[in-house]
């Protein structure tokens, strides 16, 4: 049975799917149109109905596959390994260019120390 | 952790810290105290048992990348759920594309009529068993956003940020998913009635 009221059913239908509380957080109208129209009674009563059967499943556990935490587990170290290894890699790396780095500037300044003296040699040879 | 009792938040929060710092023995812990809830979110949104696996393994591999990003004003517990939607989203996408999946969600109803109503007498383990046998008749894409929102308590935004859609589809969405769940439960087709009156009709 719908109420004639001036707004239809289905923009209280409407409102109820979009109300976070129920009919309570409905607008005065919507409200009023629900307490004279059996239908959306209904529909409003089922949707509460719902909602609190939907929220009690939250704490419903399914049984898992078998193996699943040690998947997960393996997955992890294996991704964790990863990230440690490539880590690593980068480490090296920058070792090693620093190691060059250090080698080129060490030779650099070993020239410029040989250029120094062969300079400071030149008069005294002359 | 099943068959332990379920960690305080503080002690999640704890955890969550000390992984955050590089402790992988902590994030063990996290995975060992939640994972079977997020089995259950990925089974709930996938409806096969396969696929729920795959989303947990990537939802934890994620995480795992992604902690240092996770700022704790949020739970450790609905970070997590996003992830794991996000990751079933894409699991379910996957699926539609190599499997053809029905992802309609504008399916033809059937013409129902109330029994008892609503406030017929069902006992609540006898509601559950049902409610989990009509969530897994829904099209994925209706039942991801219920599972969502009226499960897992996830704001509109947050579901329509996971799922890759807006927030005005994520609330249509919603609004069918109910609606069909309301038909599953809480009324009863006609046409099986018909058929077994016309088959009646014959046999007199």
């Amino acid at each position: 049975m719908r109420s004639e009221t001036l707004l239809s059913c289905d923009e209280v239908s409407r409102q109820l799917a979009e109300a976070v509380d129920g009919p309570l957080s409905l607008d005065p109208d919507a409200r009023r149109h629900v307490e004279t129209c059996l239908g959306c009674q209904a529909e409003a009563a089922g949707d509460r109905r719902l909602r609190r059967a939907l929220r009690g499943l939250r704490h419903e556990l399914s049984e898992p596959v078998p193996g699943l935490l040690d998947d997960v587990l393996a997955a992890l170290g294996t991704g964790a390994d990863r990230r440690s290894g490539r880590l690593a890699l980068h480490r090296r790396r920058a070792a090693y260019v620093g190691g060059i780095a250090a080698a080129t500037a060490a030779g650099v300044g070993g020239a410029v120390v040989l250029a120094g003296r062969t300079r400071r040699r030149l008069p005294l040879a002359g | 952790m099943a068959g332990s009792n379920p960690p305080t938040s503080d002690e999640i929060a704890n955890l969550v810290t000390e992984a955050r710092g590089g402790d992988r023995g902590a994030f063990d812990a996290l995975v060992r105290h939640t994972y079977l809830e997020t089995y259950t979110l990925a089974y709930r949104l996938t409806g096969d048992e396969e696929d729920a696996r795959d989303v947990v393994q990537e939802s934890y591999l994620r995480a795992y990348r992604g902690l240092r990003r996770f700022r704790g004003d949020a739970q450790f517990s609905t970070w997590l759920y996003r992830i794991t939607a996000n990751c079933a989203s894409t699991e379910l996408g996957r699926r539609a594309r190599h499997r053809h999946d029905d992802l309609d969600d504008d399916l033809p109803e059937a013409t129902w009529r109330g029994t008892s109503g609503p406030e017929s007498a069902v006992d609540n383990v006898a509601l559950r068993e049902r409610l989990e046998e009509a969530l897994g008749a829904l099209p994925p894409r209706l039942r991801a956003v219920v599972v969502l929102r009226d499960v897992y308590d996830l704001p509109h935004d947050a579901i329509a940020a996971e799922l890759g859609i807006s927030v005005s589809a994520a609330k249509v969405r919603l609004h069918r998913a109910r609606r069909r769940l309301r038909q599953d439960l809480f009324l009863a087709p006609v046409e099986a009635d018909g058929v077994m009156d016309a088959e009646g009709a014959r046999a007199v």
